[in-house]
């Protein structure tokens, strides 16, 4: 991966100036870079290009002289004379204009893309001022809904395919189409097929006209209106980054913004309309107590008051693990750089955690090679052992389908049960926890046991030391513990010591969690509880010096009526916690739960005190994404009611305990965060907005990340909706996955901690898992892109989209329970706890298998997973 | 009695069976084809110099020479005959598909094709009937599938019917549509299915007339063939003539040696024109052919004869118009042909097409205006640039600025007629 492109350029003519061009780049692209804009519409830098629209030809020289060529399906190559201001030229792009306008309606007025309508804008620049065309236009039932998100409107459609492109190419979602012939040619879905993709609002983003329209944002403001900023989604842990737009103090729309290394503009659909929760009337928007079953409105100070009084009167009892924290994937770094230094360095407990049994241990996280997406898309090979990437992180599934449809990559997916990666993967094969560990010891020798897996990465040219290999570790059945699969990534990194892992954990923050130390036994900058600097220990009084316990053992000490206060910090252990019966009746127990949320959950709900947080777009801060990658988020709306912003709200209660954490603003949180961890050295807000603006930056920084890259244009016409011009980033392609960290000076890869942040290397630990009970069957548990969260439920056109938990095992099995599809099942779990489901038959289930869907189980009290079992087995019957 | 290449067993009973073909020396090209080398099959196509008979005129012998020699290979047969007056193909499917399949069978082997298609317009009802019999039967005798005739050459030749679109007559647009695709035309480059064509592989199109000429050509000899005919028109066609004529219908002439009145007037031809009418205009190439006057009735029919007129014999379609019949009303059926086969795709030709129907439309039922005529120009114009012949185009294929042909004739020819429409609102002629 060079970066002397010298000998790749060619020299074209444009208008009589002479400019040098990638050898192979598009003409339309070239010509925009030298500052030459040739107007279009079908043209989408993402997408593969057709030449259909006709809007950007050009006058090009070839062996009979100039003809028109379509600049966005022309190569440029040496010696290339193009004319783009020719009369000819003009009269081409004239008469097209006019043909896209003639059965287009002039409805701008009330057309939601008025204002920011590429073929407005360029009916202003270019077309002639009159219509020549004195027919009746060609009508169309308008608009029809294609799906539950999105409409169309068949009359203002110029059929640029760049919809049906992105639903086919990009998504793999196929499910919208020409049909028709001549000048009733439209867009439209198969018969009794909707568009139901989990990325089809991305369609309405990408569309030049308003044929596509968001239900959501339907006649809700004009783009005049609207004032935005850029930040980063957080509902997954992707970090895509976004512009959050607003119009009177109330979010209207989401738009996905090019990040090179991140997202390339996509968005999926729960993430890209989630903001109507933000604007949901049932926020919390007060500080809640408890009376007796209700709550009453109260204000932060007595609040407050009352928090300090529960903490002091635990912290009396004299262990301070009798006080815990839950903090959840709502917040920022900052948020949780604020809680961890409340608990360790004012309450002086290491009870904090940040996972809800649905992710893995903060040090084997923090231990293991880490690899970028940028990697993982270009690697030799890929190891896929992890949950269902569509359904969890669903634009890192888009990024790996263009590596694989693009040969860039090749997977291999190894698990319990079928995923949207299966198709995808050139090997899928079956584990049961009990191969593991000679599938990770063996997996690049000759003796292995899989051998479909180890010729696959010999010839992808993978390493015996695991060279070229990038492994997704994730959670890929949640019926087995997290150990059995920290126990595997230890034992594959021992035995291939470069191998790369890219951590597909579903939870927003969770890797800042990690880095930041919400997480018992470590530290901010991935250092172990025991190793804090002079400089920590004097900004983090009251550090302890033991360590202190994660969730589960809290829920244990819970029971047990060992833990006096509990602060859920925007989680909610009684619907996501993974044993949700455990967490239940261990909550019922807890002698004070304070609740910081946006909206009552099952948990806060019972807490004794909820506290009004500031939601997403009411504050700023920084996120890290998965692959460690830092972002900025930046706030858009005041908060409601009362809500403050978590990290303040850590500091209040600091306050009334007498301490004060030292900082009073989000950016002087992040300062200390740099002076405090290693890992963020170097980081800061005018360093994040300032230098590497859309694509974050990775962490550690290293040295030569400092130089700034090359900007490229906003093509505001691939993009409508997003004025002004920000750093795009160069278009993608293989060469140019180059990290800005990763140099070949040191050959070490962006995003692998130096030696001195590492906790020291862990010994996986197998636990021996239990032997399959008699008449019981293996469990397989999962979670969809809808299922359950209050972000969902509260979204009003998201919420009926929120998949029912069910259970679903293969044809085979379903006629050996004698029950067909839509039947009934009884479930039974070894502990006795019971839940009736109705039965799908979906035959990528294996034989022998259950696997359950997650829905609301907690609702039912029945969890089919117990946190104390390493493999969870059930009893499927016929109810 | 000029001689017959395509069409010598048409009127033959059973003409399309095998038995039939097996009495009148049938697979006997084929035979000798297989005991020569691919090389001297080729050569010998090469020698007779025959056009392509689909309309764009090139030389087949040519076409084959420029396939990229990849490991899988196609020939793929364009029987998509679908364009108003055109029917030559139709004829040769369904009274001689033996004539057509040996043909493809001998072409196969010459250039090394791994597999072999017939696409066929679906409306051929009776033809994919009795190609797909005739298949079956040249199966079941051995000159088709493993092994031929025992020569070691194995080819499958599959047929597959359209499904009603004019624009999969292009050959890119036929490739699409025998992938299963939506027929919408390639866009360029690639410039030739040669490279890239069917499935990405080197892909030969060639037409149903084009390869029911090949057995002959092998028989005879390419210089038999080529003996015939003048310049670079070589052999016979088959001319598909219609419209006022008393006897419409297919005749395969020596090419050049008859003119354009010779073929409407021989009374063993097309028979002179009904009720002592005089021709008023002639379509010589099918609908996409710009028109030519009575006075140029003395042209010879050949390749190049009719392209220096400022035409093309394309499709060897003819359609003759007298002087009772409304040119406006001509221009605007082909106007509204088009519109209607537009693929959609690109933007001049999905939305000019139906622009310019309209307005034709508009003229010929009396709501025209003179200002009507340079708007139509210059539409037409926004298609083919120059509205030159052979056209320019903004359009990714050629159908695009096929539409300009009849309009620009049209006015051209009969601006008079378009005034007399506009002044006096209406339509002047008897329908």
């Amino acid at each position: 991966m060079s970066t002397d492109v010298s000998q790749n350029l060619v020299t074209i003519s444009i208008d009589g100036k002479e400019i040098q061009a990638g050898k192979g780049e598009l003409l339309i692209a070239a010509a925009e870079k030298a500052g030459v804009f040739i107007p279009r519409f079908c043209y989408h830098n993402r997408l593969p290009q057709v030449g259909m629209c006709r809007m950007c030809l050009v006058e090009v020289n070839g062996p009979r002289g100039f003809s028109l060529q379509p600049a966005c399906y022309l190569p440029v190559s040496d010696g290339m004379e193009v004319v783009t201001e020719s009369e000819k030229v003009k009269k081409a792009q004239d008469g097209v204009l006019e043909y896209l306008l003639i059965n287009h309606p002039l409805d701008c007025p009330v057309c939601d893309k008025g204002g920011e309508c590429p073929l407005q804008d360029q009916t202003m620049a270019y077309g002639p001022g009159e219509s020549r065309f004195v027919e009746e236009k060609r009508h169309w039932e308008k608009p029809i809904p294609i799906s539950d998100l999105v409409l169309l409107d068949r009359e203002r459609c110029i059929q640029c395919d760049r919809c049906t492109r992105f639903a086919d190419v990009v998504a793999g979602d196929a499910l919208i189409e020409f049909v028709g012939r001549g000048d009733h040619t439209e867009i439209n879905v198969f018969p009794d097929r909707p568009f139901s993709s989990y990325f089809s609002g991305n369609t309405v983003q990408i569309c030049p006209v308003g044929a596509l329209t968001a239900v959501p944002y339907r006649f809700k403001a004009r783009p005049w209106d609207l004032s935005q900023v850029e930040s980063s989604c957080t509902t997954c842990s992707m970090g895509c980054r976004i512009m959050v737009q607003s119009s009177q103090n109330e979010l209207t729309r989401y738009l996905g913004l090019d990040a090179d290394s991140i997202n390339h503009g996509w968005l999926c659909d729960k993430g890209r309309f989630g903001h109507e929760a933000i604007n949901s009337s049932d926020r919390i928007t007060a500080p809640l107590v408890r009376k007796g079953d209700s709550f009453v409105e109260t204000t932060w100070a007595s609040a407050l008051e009352l928090i300090s009084s529960k903490v002091s009167s635990a912290q009396a009892a004299g262990d301070p693990n009798r006080i815990g924290f839950i903090l959840g994937s709502r917040l920022t770094n900052e948020d949780i750089y604020a809680w961890v230094k409340l608990a360790k360095g004012v309450v002086g407990t290491d009870s904090v955690d940040s996972q809800l049994g649905d992710g893995l241990k903060g040090e084997v996280i923090a231990s293991l090679r880490r690899a970028t997406i940028n990697e993982a898309v270009s690697a030799k090979a890929i190891l896929a052992f992890t949950g269902d990437i569509k359904e969890e992180v669903p634009v890192l599934f888009l990024r790996l389908r263009e590596a694989v449809k693009s040969g860039w990559t090749k997977i291999a997916t190894i698990g319990t049960h079928g995923s949207s990666l299966d198709k995808l993967s050139e090997v899928t094969a079956s584990v049961s926890a009990g191969q593991l560990q000679l599938l990770a010891k063996e997996l690049m020798k000759e003796s292995s046991k899989f051998p479909e897996l180890t010729k696959l990465f010999t010839n992808q040219g993978v390493g015996a030391d695991g060279e070229g290999l990038v492994v997704l570790l994730g959670r890929e059945n949640l019926a087995w513990d997290q150990s059995v699969v920290e126990a595997f990534a230890l034992e594959l990194s021992r035995a291939l010591p470069r191998a790369k892992f890219l951590l597909t954990l579903h939870n927003a923050n969770f890797a800042g969690s990690v880095d930041l130390g919400a997480v018992p036994n470590m530290l901010p900058g991935r250092l172990p509880l025991g190793s804090a600097s002079q400089a920590t220990r004097q900004k983090w009084a009251g550090l302890p010096d033991r360590a202190g316990r994660g969730v589960k053992e809290m829920l244990v000490a819970a029971l047990q009526g060992e833990l006096d206060v509990l602060f859920l910090v925007g989680s909610d252990p009684r619907e996501d916690y993974v044993d949700s019966a455990l967490a239940n009746s261990a909550l019922d127990q807890v002698g004070f739960v304070v609740s910081v949320d946006t909206f009552l959950s099952q948990s806060s709900a019972k807490a004794d005190l909820v506290l009004p947080a500031s939601s997403f777009a009411e504050k700023s801060g920084t996120t890290t994404n998965l692959e460690g990658r830092v972002l900025t988020l930046n706030q858009k709306v005041a908060p409601k009611g009362l809500c403050r912003p978590d990290w303040a709200i850590a500091s209040e209660i600091a306050l009334e305990l007498g301490d004060d954490l030292g900082f009073d603003s989000a950016a002087g949180v992040l300062d200390e965060i740099a002076e405090v961890s290693p890992l963020h050295w170097g980081l800061s807000w005018n360093r994040l907005v300032k230098s590497s603006a859309i694509e974050g930056m990775m962490i550690p920084i290293s040295a030569t990340s400092l130089s700034i890259r090359p900007k490229a244009m906003l093509d505001e016409i691939s993009t409508p909706g997003i004025a002004s011009v920000w750093d795009q980033g160069l278009p993608s392609s293989k060469t140019a996955y180059v990290e800005n960290g990763s140099t070949s000076a040191d050959d070490k890869p962006a995003g692998e901690p130096s030696s001195q942040t590492v906790a020291g290397p862990l010994e996986p630990i197998w636990r021996l898992a239990p032997v399959q009970p008699l008449g019981f069957m293996n469990l397989a548990y999962s979670r969809k892109l809808y299922s359950q969260g209050e972000h969902l439920r509260n979204s009003a056109h998201l919420v009926h989209l929120v998949v029912e938990a069910k259970c679903q095992v293969s044809s085979k099995t379903a006629e050996k329970l004698g029950v067909s599809s839509g039947g009934s099942v009884l479930i039974t779990d070894k502990a006795g706890g019971e839940g009736q489901f109705e039965l799908e038959v979906d035959d990528s289930v294996p034989n022998d298998t259950v696997e359950l869907v997650r829905g609301s189980f907690s609702i039912s009290g029945f969890s089919p997973v117990r946190s104390d079992e390493t493999v969870n087995y059930v009893k499927v019957e016929r109810a | 009695m000029s001689t017959k290449i395509v069409t010598a067993r048409v009127g033959v009973p059973e003409s399309f069976l095998l038995s039939t073909y097996l009495g009148h020396g049938g697979y006997s090209a084929l035979r000798k084809a297989l005991s020569m080398t691919p090389e001297d099959v080729h050569a010998e196509v090469m020698a007779s110099g025959m056009l392509g008979r689909g309309g764009a005129g090139f030389e087949a012998g040519r076409k084959w020479s420029m396939l990229k020699q990849d490991p899988i290979r196609y020939l793929v047969v364009n029987g998509d005959e679908s364009e108003p007056s055109t029917f030559k193909d139709h004829l040769l499917v369904e009274n001689d598909p033996h004539q057509l399949i040996e043909g493809t069978l001998i072409t196969a082997y010459a250039i090394g094709a791994t597999r072999a298609f017939i696409y066929l317009r679906g409306e051929f009802a009776l033809g994919l009937e009795r190609v797909q019999t005739a298949i079956n039967e040249a199966y079941a005798y051995g000159a088709i599938g493993a092994n031929i005739f025992g020569s070691g050459f194995s080819i499958d030749l599959v047929l597959q019917p359209g499904a009603g679109a004019y624009i999969c007559g292009e050959e890119t647009a036929l490739i699409e549509s025998l992938e299963g695709k939506r027929g919408f035309p390639r866009i360029k480059p690639p410039y030739f299915p040669a490279v890239i064509g069917l499935y990405g592989a080197p892909t030969i199109v060639n037409n149903v007339e084009t390869m029911s000429n090949v057995p002959w050509i092998i028989t005879n000899g390419g210089k038999a063939f080529a003996a015939l005919g003048k310049g670079r028109s070589t052999g016979t066609r088959l001319f598909a003539l219609s419209g006022d004529v008393v006897k419409p219908g297919n005749y395969e002439l020596e090419m050049t040696s008859k003119t354009f009145r010779e073929l409407i007037y021989d009374p063993d031809l097309g028979g002179g024109l009904r009720d002592g009418r005089s021709v008023k205009a002639v379509i010589p190439g099918g609908v996409s052919a710009p028109w030519i006057g009575p006075d140029n009735l003395d042209l010879p029919l050949g390749q190049d004869e009719v392209a220096q007129a400022g035409s093309m014999l394309g499709s060897g379609s003819i359609i003759v118009l007298d002087d009772h019949s409304c040119a406006v009303r001509a221009v605007w059926r082909i106007t509204k042909f088009f519109s209607r086969e537009s693929c959609g795709q690109c933007t001049p030709c999905r939305e000019g097409s139906g622009w310019i129907e309209k307005i034709m439309h508009r003229i010929e039922l009396g709501s025209g205006t003179e200002s009507d005529l340079d708007l139509l120009l210059d539409v037409c114009d926004n298609i083919a640039p120059g509205l030159t012949w052979p056209p320019q185009q903004t359009t990714i294929c050629v159908l695009g600025p096929s539409i300009p042909s009849s309009v620009v004739s049209g006015i051209k020819m009969f601006r008079d007629e378009f005034m007399v429409h506009i002044k006096e609102e209406g339509c002047p002629f008897v329908h």
